[in-house]
């Protein structure tokens, strides 16, 4: 398919005609406002809350939230990941338990959680965590253990010590999927986040879509949503950049990124 | 390195007069046990000088490449001896440099980077090691490439990388698989001449494997056949052709000789049609 300007001009007219559509049959329909609002009552709640400064300090709970359940849950998962990947010892007395927490799926484990480490940061940070850990460490494991049999022997023949086969060979050619695990984990930190925030908090915009529905403020909350969607384009943003950057040497994904997401992204 | 250039004579190597540099005897290598087991290896026994050029040619399946495996160390026999340098092969060692089938180069190393990975690997000075990669690399004509990434070059480029890469941590003994197997035939010919010159600047003893009769015969100073399932040996002569060999070597008729002598060990009974 040719993609020009027009064609962005017409995919924009596109998304206009839709949220016409949608305004029209709201008030063709009479819909009340607290089942569907118009597109009109959405924007009027995100610029009431924005303007009266209630969204921007729950924004920035969640974001901590997030980014701090990002950094530990990658950080953990890296390190496990990496040692299960080097020690099939390891593997072998590990592997029953990460299959059982694996096919957990993890948010069920907020409840518990929250009972833990109460209503603050901390249960929302691990929570983020938790969700995090699973995709980034399976990819650790297979990126590691993905090195061609030839650069293997390569470095072998040139008597290389294991750390060095690690440190030369299998962790940057780890490198793009770990990239690809740390894109969906950094989503996965903001589900995270978010259910935690949605089953019992004290701020974050989780916490707040959920009063939100106590008052029937139906507008407030596709707002939020909105708010969310563009916070998880945001953060998907900068790991890709990062990315870019790390692995200017990896032409293999940028033609056919999705198909590499979701092969190396398998675990959700 | 360079002592060694003028040390051995340049053409005239007799077999007996140098000592033998690689000594293999009645080595033998079985894939697996009992019944299923494969031999892929049997009863292999050979010799290579200080400085010469060998060629392993057989078809595929003949465990040439297994044996450069045993010799590179990757691999152990499982029966008989390897010897280098008198000492029996027991893993790796630094003395070796290894060629592979693909350049099996590193995508996020340029040129340089990956030329100097003995370098780094074997922890050798910096500095001087970054001098001989320069001149390695503008021996073989990728002057101006040295910041380049492998996936900028060209297949033959790429295997010339690979080649000068083996040569960094100046091995007495260059072992080399296919290098040129999957370059196209003009490629080919040229990067063999290219390695008929290397080799004879700088005085390897080289052990080159190749499905390739023509690629074996212009190489080699002495061609070892070797025919499949078990991987033995077929037939073994030296290749009496001044050097350096020009391309048209190949049109002559001494060349066509040998060649017909390397067809003959691996189709004894005349092969194909008749």
């Amino acid at each position: 398919m040719r993609r020009g300007p027009v064609a962005f001009v017409l995919r924009l007219a596109f998304i206009a005609l839709l949220l016409c559509a949608w305004e029209w049959a709201v008030g063709y329909f009479k819909t009340p406002a607290y089942i569907v609002p118009a597109p009109s009552g959405i924007a009027y709640a995100m610029y009431n809350g924005i303007a009266s400064n209630l969204y921007v300090s729950h924004i920035g709970a969640t974001i901590s939230e997030t980014l701090l359940g990002f950094v530990f849950g990658c950080a953990l998962a890296f390190m496990l990941g990496t040692v299960v990947a080097l020690s099939r010892t390891v593997e072998y007395y590990l592997y029953p338990i990460i299959i059982m927490f694996q096919a957990m799926p993890k948010v069920a484990l907020v409840p518990l959680i929250l009972v833990w480490f109460g209503l603050g940061l901390t249960s929302k940070v691990i929570s983020a965590a938790l969700v995090a850990f699973f995709p980034l460490m399976v990819n650790t494991i297979v990126g590691l253990r993905s090195a061609d049999e030839d650069r293997i022997n390569l470095m072998r023949s040139l008597s290389a010590s294991r750390w060095q086969i690690f440190r030369m060979l299998q962790l940057p050619n780890a490198m793009p999927y770990i990239f690809a695990g740390l894109e969906i984990a950094m989503i996965f930190a903001l589900i995270g986040a978010i259910v935690a925030e949605l089953i019992s908090s004290e701020r974050g915009l989780g916490m707040l879509m959920q009063s939100m529905s106590f008052t029937m403020d139906v507008a407030g909350q596709f707002s939020i949503l909105f708010i969310l969607s563009i916070l998880g384009l945001i953060l998907n943003g900068v790991v890709t950049l990062v990315r870019r950057r790390v692995l200017f040497w990896d032409t293999s994904r940028d033609a056919d990124a999705n198909e590499a997401n979701a092969t190396k992204g398998e675990v959700l | 390195m360079d002592a060694r250039v003028t040390q051995g004579a340049v053409s005239g190597r007799g077999g007996q007069t140098v000592r033998d540099i690689i000594s293999v005897r009645q080595l033998s290598l079985r894939y697996g046990r009992g019944e299923s087991g494969v031999l892929a290896l049997s009863d292999i026994s050979f010799s290579v000088g200080d400085g010469e050029f060998i060629a392993v040619v057989g078809p595929s399946g003949c465990g040439k490449s297994t044996l450069l495996k045993i010799l590179a160390g990757l691999l152990p026999q499982t029966a008989g001896a390897a010897n280098l340098k008198g000492s029996p092969i027991q893993g790796p060692r630094r003395d070796i440099g290894v060629v592979f089938q693909s350049p099996v180069l590193f995508p996020w190393r340029t040129v340089l980077g990956n030329v100097m990975l003995p370098a780094d690997v074997q922890r050798l000075d910096k500095d001087e090691m970054r001098k001989r990669a320069l001149d390695l690399i503008k021996l073989v004509g990728l002057s101006g490439f040295e910041e380049r990434y492998p996936r900028e070059l060209s297949g033959g480029m790429q295997q010339r990388v690979g080649i000068v890469r083996a040569l960094m941590h100046d091995p007495a003994i260059l072992l080399m698989d296919e290098p040129f197997g999957a370059l196209d035939a003009m490629t080919r010919e040229s990067m063999n001449v290219e390695l008929q010159r290397i080799w004879m600047e700088r005085r390897k003893t080289v052990l080159f494997i190749t499905h390739s009769t023509a690629e074996a015969v212009y190489l080699a100073d002495r061609v070892i056949v070797m025919t499949a399932r078990p991987g033995k040996i077929g037939d073994e002569f030296e290749v009496d052709l001044p050097r350096p060999r020009r391309l048209d070597v190949m049109n002559t008729e001494a060349f066509g000789a040998y060649v017909k002598r390397v067809r003959a060990a691996l189709n004894p009974g005349g092969g194909g049609l008749d």
